[in-house]
């Protein structure tokens, strides 16, 4: 019920949203205003704030809608709105998310040393046996409802906000990585690393989950 | 390559950013390394269950005042 329903085509949207259809604004309305909370959440202090910033972003979208010029899909477009909303509120309350270079805790390896074989090693750099992934399958309806949906939203929340950033605006909102640099202004180099750790510590958090609840020894030391 | 090496690639491999001879040594890789090729696959789930998830609502008082502000715009 809550999950992602389809949505008409670009067209088939600003035809309608133009004409007034109040279903139809409900309907983009109800899609992406979570998306853009968790996305105004990595600009700004506060919930309330968060909420305000997407709360701007609709009534400029809404006033707006007659000058989308479709050069962008729909979403990229109001995204980008929001974008620029919480980032000046996020300014304004000294929140500033700065991405011009990496903070050291971005860099080095992003999966745990142990889980390789030791330099020297015969095989050195591979996975030690038993610490290779082991595969997982997780049917869409899991992800939609239930645990796997609360946990992955609680590892969004947690992860720091440049991460959480940059994985909303590539996983969440679509964003091919050249437009993520061009809105935070960063390098394709450092928007990749950011990405990159982001969804590393994602599925771990998932790795654990998955296996720890199967009472699968997986993942975790051997011992 | 190995495998502490790949899983710190597999960003740029996704996106599809790497230059011909790493994407050649990350295929070779792939074809006999199970838990890289498992750990690419986990990587693109992870990926798409982030953008599946259902975002927090906006609170109902909000939801309102914004059918109410798109109700209320002039039209012609
Ligand atoms: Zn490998």
């Amino acid at each position: 019920m809550a999950g992602p329903r389809e949505l008409p085509s670009d067209e088939v949207l600003v035809q309608r949203l133009r004409a007034g259809d109040e279903e139809t604004f409900a309907l983009v309305l109800d899609s992406w205003s979570g998306g853009m909370l968790r996305l105004a959440m990595s600009f700004v202090s506060t919930k309330d704030s968060a909420e305000e910033a997407v709360q701007d972003t609709w009534l400029a979208v809404i006033r707006g809608i007659d000058n989308f010029e479709g050069r962008a899909s729909l979403k990229t477009w109001v995204y980008r709105i929001l974008v620029n909303t919480a980032k000046a509120r996020g300014t304004k309350e000294s929140r500033t998310v700065p991405f011009a270079s990496l903070l050291p805790e971005e860099e080095g390896p992003t999966v745990d040393a142990e889980r390789f074989r030791a330099p020297g090693e015969q095989y050195a750099g591979h996975w030690v046996a038993g610490q290779e992934p082991r595969p997982w399958h997780i049917p869409e309806d899991h992800v939609l409802r239930g645990e796997v949906r609360e946990l992955i939203a609680e590892a969004i929340d947690e992860l720091p906000p440049r991460l959480r950033t940059v994985v909303t605006l590539r996983d969440v909102a679509g964003y091919g990585s050249e437009e993520v640099c061009s809105l935070l202004e960063i390098s394709p180099g450092n928007q990749r690393v950011l990405l990159h750790r982001g969804r590393a510590l994602l599925r771990r958090k998932l790795e654990s989950y998955l296996f720890g609840a199967q009472g699968v020894a997986g993942g975790r030391g051997r011992a | 390559m190995n495998c502490a090496e790949f899983v710190e690639l597999v960003t740029e491999f996704l996106d599809g950013a790497m230059g011909e001879p790493t994407e050649l040594r990350c295929l070779v890789h792939l074809a006999r390394c199970e838990g890289c090729e498992t750990y690419l696959d986990q990587f693109r789930q992870t990926s798409a269950a982030v953008g599946a998830l259902p975002g927090p609502n906006l609170p109902p008082a909000v939801r309102d005042q914004l059918l109410g502000a798109f109700r209320g715009l002039p039209r012609d």
